[in-house]
């Protein structure tokens, strides 16, 4: 689909996931799993509530522990990392949160600042100028960036969330349920935004969804997440030709009659 | 290298190279303020992406300065050999105006800077007419109620008397027990010299009925139940329960406000007089361990100092401060926007005002009290 694809045979996997297993007490959410992310790629993860999507992004994030495996970004091993070589990779990635998670005590311009602050050493001028051009980029006006979070709107916030994602031109960006709590509309102009983006910037976008108009107009590739395995992956119309229950019914059920229909014609 | 630049004429040729990322960005920016400080005014200026390694958006804006650097210098530039993998971002950046949003900016600094002061008065007018008609509905939620005592939520306001009375008894006994020894014991201390320790009980007995004990179990409410009513109330707000009973036809001012502030009505006037007792008790022990006045003694000269007048001036007031906790925490609580951090907002000013005012209201009390002679 969208975005610039890397020759067949020579895709380079930007994320390597093997054997990965998490778990909390007794509760196994991630059971051996096996996951490749490749340059260039928009990744849309799907799988049912609570099946563990969000916990295989934390997992890779560092954000949560994990029993057994390797996680390897961007030739990096994480798990066996130490500090100095995970920030020199954790400035490399940007993450868009499901709530945005700006800090709701700085404004716009200081939150898309603050990595950058932390990372480079650049003149104020700069990093003010930088601020307008992600802000266009993401589609907001320049005024945006004098308001704290609390005065924006769900769609702005997601934008804003998403510029700080940019804010130091990161190689992979992992975004968890983007569209959630947008109207159709809304959540349409940001899945193009996030194509036009990933092609201007050469992104890696690994996006955790449920919107099936997502997965539909902007994902290269989707992994289906069912107790704790990938269990199937490919485009869409390797899912739409799956055995597996849960599939048949998430890309056959009434809410996605639609996309058969838009498929088949 | 980044950039390296050679005049041929009125010709400027500049080479860029290598990766023009983040990392390099300050390098860069200065490599491209020092070209264009020089002095030399060319016609054309030319230059070669050819050997970019790399280009991110902080390269991208700094060529683009660059560029329109030049040609606000009135050279023609020109960019080639840049890669097409580039162009989109190129064309990005093409759009980005900074100088616009600045000229936009400064109107807004002047605008911010009177703002604030007018906002400032403007939200102390809010906050009086706000809590005047709270004052104002609860006063008609009561009237209403009383005709129909059956719509009056007596299990909620019993729930708020345990928890703004009952479980608070502890923790005001401990407090103002400690507060009757300590103003003995500063007494004692003090009125030695004069060989008038004898007075500490009149000084205790009526500092404590009249004032103290009043005002400390006033202030210990509002950061202890004031607070929690702000919190329950703005958290209800936060998730629209407030906005579902307004729907379901009820007022929230009856089923949420009234039973709570009627609850420190009838909590804090008890309080206040446990909280009496246990400062005295606490005075007596203090005076007898300390000052060597035993209990007969202090109990006998506590009789002479005091006059029913100073207990009902303390107990007088505790109403009226129990109302002004409540009402300023519910108006506090309603207030609460949507995020949690305006929820804490809420909560701090709510213990800030209503401590501020039941000083306010004792001062008034006190020269009320003072004129009809009590």
């Amino acid at each position: 689909m969208n975005g610039i694809r890397p020759p067949a045979g020579m895709k380079e996997a930007v994320i390597k996931v093997r054997d990965i297993t998490v778990g909390f007490k007794d509760k196994l959410v991630l059971d051996h799993l096996d996951l490749d992310v490749y340059r260039g790629e928009i990744l849309g993860f799907v799988g049912g509530s609570g099946a563990g999507k969000s916990v295989l992004m934390r997992t890779i994030l560092g954000l949560l522990p994990r029993r057994e495996g390797s996680i390897e970004v961007l030739g990096t091993d994480m798990v066996n990392a130490d500090d100095e070589t995970r920030r020199a990779v954790e400035r490399r990635w940007g993450i868009l949160f499901q709530n945005g998670a700006l800090f709701s005590s700085l404004t716009v311009r200081e939150n898309l600042q603050f990595p950058v602050r932390e990372y480079l050493d650049l003149p104020e001028r700069l990093m003010d100028e930088l601020v307008v051009a992600k802000l266009e980029m993401v589609g907001l006006k320049p005024e945006a960036r004098h308001k704290y979070p609390s005065e924006l709107s769900g769609g702005m916030t997601k934008r804003v969330a998403l510029a700080r994602a940019l804010s130091l031109d990161p190689e992979i960006v992992f975004l968890d349920e983007p569209t959630s709590g947008l109207d159709p509309i809304g959540a349409g102009a940001f899945d193009e935004l996030v194509a036009t983006l990933q092609r201007t910037l050469g992104l890696t976008v690994y996006m955790v969804t449920h919107d099936l108009d997502s997965l539909h107009t902007v994902c290269d590739r989707i992994a289906v997440l069912i107790d704790g395995k990938v269990v199937a992956q490919g485009d869409m119309n390797t899912m739409l030709a799956s055995q597996i229950p849960w599939m048949r019914e998430y890309f056959h059920g009434k809410r996605s009659r639609v996309y058969q229909q838009r498929a088949m014609s | 290298m980044l950039l390296e630049g050679r005049a041929e004429g009125d010709r400027l040729v500049l080479t860029a190279g290598g990766a023009w990322i983040a990392l390099h960005a300050q390098e860069l920016e200065t490599m491209i303020d020092s070209q264009m400080a020089g002095e030399g005014t060319f016609r054309r200026v030319e230059i070669d992406m050819g050997r970019i390694e790399r280009l991110d958006t902080f390269g991208a804006w700094l060529l683009e300065r660059l560029v329109r650097g030049w040609k606000s210098r009135g050279a023609e530039t020109n960019v080639y050999r840049l890669s097409s993998v580039y162009q989109p971002l190129m064309d990005e950046v093409r759009h980005v105006n900074p100088e616009a949003a600045d000229q936009a900016d400064e109107e807004y600094a002047h605008e911010r800077a009177l703002g604030s002061i007018g906002e400032t008065i403007a939200t102390v007018g809010y906050t009086v007419k706000a809590n005047v008609n709270m004052l104002g509905a609860t006063i008609a939620a009561f009237l209403r109620v009383l005709r129909r005592p059956r719509d009056f939520r007596i299990t909620s306001m019993v729930h708020n008397i345990d928890n703004a009375g009952w479980r608070a008894v502890p923790i005001i006994l401990l407090i103002t027990f400690l507060i009757g020894a300590i103003i003995a014991q500063q007494g004692i201390f003090h009125f030695r010299r004069f060989g008038a320790e004898a007075y500490v009980v009149d000084m205790v007995g009526i500092l404590v009925l009249r004032e103290i004990g009043v005002l400390i179990v006033a202030i210990m409410v509002a950061g202890r139940s004031g607070s929690a009513i702000t919190a329950e109330l703005g958290s209800m707000k936060m998730r629209e329960e407030v906005d579902a009973l307004r729907t379901m036809g009820f007022d929230p001012v009856e089923v949420l406000v009234l039973p709570r502030i009627l609850a420190l009505v009838i909590a804090l006037p008890i309080l206040t007089f446990i909280g009496s007792m246990s400062a005295l008790y606490g005075g007596g022990l203090v005076a007898w361990l300390y000052g060597g006045i035993d209990p007969d003694a202090f109990l006998q000269r506590l009789k002479d100092a005091i006059t029913l007048d100073h207990f009902k001036v303390g107990m007088i007031k505790a109403p009226f401060m129990a109302l002004i906790i409540g009402i300023i925490s519910c108006v506090a609580g309603f207030e609460v926007k949507g995020s949690s951090e305006s929820l804490g907002l809420q909560t701090t000013e709510s213990v800030v005002e209503s401590i501020f005012l039941v000083i306010v209201l004792d001062g008034l009390f006190a020269i009320f009290f003072a004129s009809i002679g009590m």
